[in-house]
């Protein structure tokens, strides 16, 4: 028996009751949802009560009790009809209050829904990062597709082990010099705002009372965030496994980053890519980055990014880097559109093109022609030398 | 004495809020777990208006906290008033009383300013705390609010601790502008406000509107919805649907197809930036009513 029925409120409700409930925390966990042992605990209390008989009412409760974000409650319905109707809700709620009932199919156990044929234990499919992404408000929408991962590449050995490491040595560098001198200027530039009475009588009290020093005021400085847009098209493929090591790098080592993989869509991978073990989280990623061949609709993406990602992951102190070769095939006019709305909500944008490290390279691509009004530093991104070339600008933001 | 969900929901709609079945069960739960209750939607759905009609329902008073970024300790909870605490020091140390005389006096609660969330620990009847837009509040003060709402108890080092009397009904609110932590959330019951469909949004219309007839509302309520719909940037929410409806009982239309001119001119006041003024041009509007009117 699971722990969680080891409750007070468990006298009351029957032991094939208990289990299911059991069962149906655990397809919810399954299904990326955060139910702790405290949920499952209110919800056999509420088990206990006389709503609990009533069907219309019992959804909605432990909608409410179960769902922590956005994603867990549009996912809930489909969740909860899939585990409780398709059994029979009625012959399940007929146990509250008998305890002695032993139907042979509650006997089964927690473990039922997941062996059962035909019942799915997850509603929806998910891979290990799908999973962890569905913490994001709004995971559901765009997340890694499922018919576009259907092969893995494996991107380990296109870059040798030095290499991996000398590019995650770069990210931390970068990040570092962006975060130290932001904090310095900051303290510099906010010194001597407004007294704080509450400090000054402290520090003062070795003076007997009398305000000798004075104690600032001085806003908190906020490190920079930098939010990472690479492009995974097949045009962009022979730098796709460089940069998807920047990308862990770079979100190992700010405590503010988030990353996103566009290619025809946009899949947020930041939590996936939280992951200490860099070659896991760099395999994830590849199934991500899968759906070479459409195209790259970097116009869509960004509108994407705008309308979902935007309002949550940018703030006045951000900086945007979009990593592509500017091969777009979507609508030019898109992309200025969503390039104008981006700029105005973000500090910098950086445009990373590994094309312009080629000879004679002019940006000629009509997306790059049109994003590049609206882009405040267009570099070259083709080597570990030209990343690292960007470090001045970027200590300078 | 406990509300049963229909005792919520009749009472609610006592308030003037037409909810759904759903928010009274959430409201129902939340008095039954004793859990504070997290609402999140877009802007303008309504879920500060949630916590005001919980506190008509409870018959409590209604104490707010308005989250924003930078909000520390002393403004939140508590701070002493420090002009009258030098002040003090001067007067009396001018009459002659001895130092400690003074910190015990400076140091009582004649000086202690009260902040929300003390005041709603404070109160003998259970108030209705409103932590709004917590997302705007840094983690720090997100860390500070979980320690409060575990134990309900303050601890004010030159006072002493001061226990919650009654335990407040604590209501969150967040539009996402941040990622809240797992800790809080677990905490928390979660709702999540939509907005009304077109039958509660009349219905909406018809209580906030006086004088308003219940075909225009319907109509009104549908163009919403179609408005909705469209791309914008900023999608309009229930406070401004109920000034349309104003504005257009005030100008006397009847009937919305009749009047394409008046509508057309009058959703400035659904429309708040220049990007969706400019999106939803008089074709679009004329569209729209035609599809809905």
């Amino acid at each position: 028996m699971t722990p969680t029925a080891i409750t007070d409120p468990s006298e009351y409700v029957g032991a094939p009751m208990r289990q299911k409930l059991a069962g149906f925390a655990r397809t919810l966990r399954d299904n990326g949802f955060k139910v702790g042992l405290a949920e499952t605990r209110d919800a056999l209390a509420l088990f206990a009560t006389p709503t609990a008989t009533r069907a219309s009412a019992l959804k909605p409760a432990l909608r409410a009790l179960f769902c922590a974000t956005h994603s867990d409650w549009e996912r809930f319905d489909e969740i909860f009809d899939a585990f409780w109707l398709r059994r029979g809700m009625r012959q399940a709620l007929t146990a509250v209050g008998a305890p002695t009932t032993g139907r042979p199919r509650g006997q089964r156990g927690a473990e039922a829904p997941q062996g059962e044929s035909g019942l799915p234990d997850r509603v929806e499919r998910h891979n290990d990062a799908d999973v962890d992404a569905a913490g994001d408000g709004r995971g559901r929408r765009e997340g890694a597709s499922r018919s576009e991962n259907l092969a893995a590449t494996d991107m380990r050995h296109i870059v040798d082990p030095a290499d991996i490491a000398r590019t995650h040595a770069l990210a931390a560098r970068l990040a570092r010099v962006m975060r130290a001198r932001l904090v310095r200027r900051e303290q510099i530039r906010r010194r001597g705002r407004r007294i704080d009475l509450r400090g000054t009588i402290h520090r003062n009290v070795s003076h007997g009372g009398t305000l000798l020093d004075l104690a600032w005021r001085r806003r908190k400085a906020k490190p920079l965030r930098l939010v990472l847009l690479l492009d995974a098209s097949g045009s962009m493929e022979l730098y796709t496994a460089f940069f998807v090591r920047f990308l862990h790098g770079v979100v190992d080592c700010f405590r503010e980053a988030e990353a996103f993989v566009f290619h025809t869509r946009l899949a947020h991978v930041s939590a996936s890519l939280r992951d200490r073990n860099v070659a896991r989280a760099v395999d994830r990623l590849s199934l991500m980055a899968q759906g070479i061949g459409g195209g790259t609709r970097i116009g869509e993406s960004l509108a994407t990014f705008n309308r979902w990602h935007a309002r949550r992951v940018i703030n006045s102190r951000t900086a945007v880097m979009i990593v592509s070769d500017g091969y777009d095939t979507g609508e030019p006019d898109r992309l200025v559109a969503e390039m104008r709305r981006l700029r105005r909500r973000c500090r910098r944008i950086i445009w990373l093109n590994p094309l312009i490290g080629w000879r004679d390279y002019r940006p000629q691509a009509r997306g790059m022609r049109a994003a590049l009004p609206y882009v405040d530093l267009f570099a070259p991104a083709h080597n570990l030398a030209s990343l690292a070339a960007l470090e001045p600008y970027l200590a300078r933001i | 004495m406990t509300l049963t969900r229909d005792n919520i929901s009749d009472r609610l709609a006592a308030a003037g809020y037409i909810a759904d079945r759903d928010i009274a069960t959430a409201l129902w739960l939340m008095e039954f777990l004793k859990r504070p209750l997290l609402l999140e939607g877009e802007a303008g759905v309504g879920k500060t208006e949630v916590a005001k009609a919980l506190a008509t329902v409870h018959d409590a008073e209604l104490i707010r906290l308005q989250c924003y970024e930078g909000l520390d300790q002393n403004a939140a909870l508590y701070e002493w008033n420090y002009q009258r605490q030098l002040l003090a020091i001067k007067t009396r140390e001018g009459a002659g009383e001895n130092a400690d005389a003074i910190e015990e006096h400076i140091f009582s609660e004649r000086y202690l300013l009260e902040r929300p969330l003390l005041a709603a620990i404070r109160r003998v009847r259970p108030p209705v705390l409103l932590i709004d837009e917590v997302d705007r509040a840094d983690e720090e003060f997100e860390a500070f609010l979980l320690e409060l709402l575990s134990d309900f108890q303050v601890s004010i080092p030159e006072l002493g601790t001061i226990k919650a009397t009654a335990i407040p009904r604590v209501v969150l609110t967040s539009n996402g502008t941040r990622e809240l932590s797992d800790a809080l959330r677990r905490r928390c019951l979660y709702h999540y406000v939509d907005f009304p469909e077109v039958d509660r949004e009349a219905k909406i219309i018809l209580t906030r509107t006086p004088g308003i007839d219940t075909a225009l509302a319907l109509q009104i309520a549908r163009m919403v919805a179609a408005v909705r719909k469209e791309d914008l940037r900023k999608v309009p929410g229930v406070a401004e649907t109920l000034d349309w409806a104003a504005t257009l009982a005030g100008l006397g239309v009847h009937e919305l197809r009749q009047e394409p001119e008046a509508v057309y001119e009058t959703m400035i006041c659904l429309l708040k930036t220049h990007e969706d003024r400019a999106q939803l041009t008089r074709e679009v509007s004329d569209r729209l009513l035609g599809k809905v009117a």
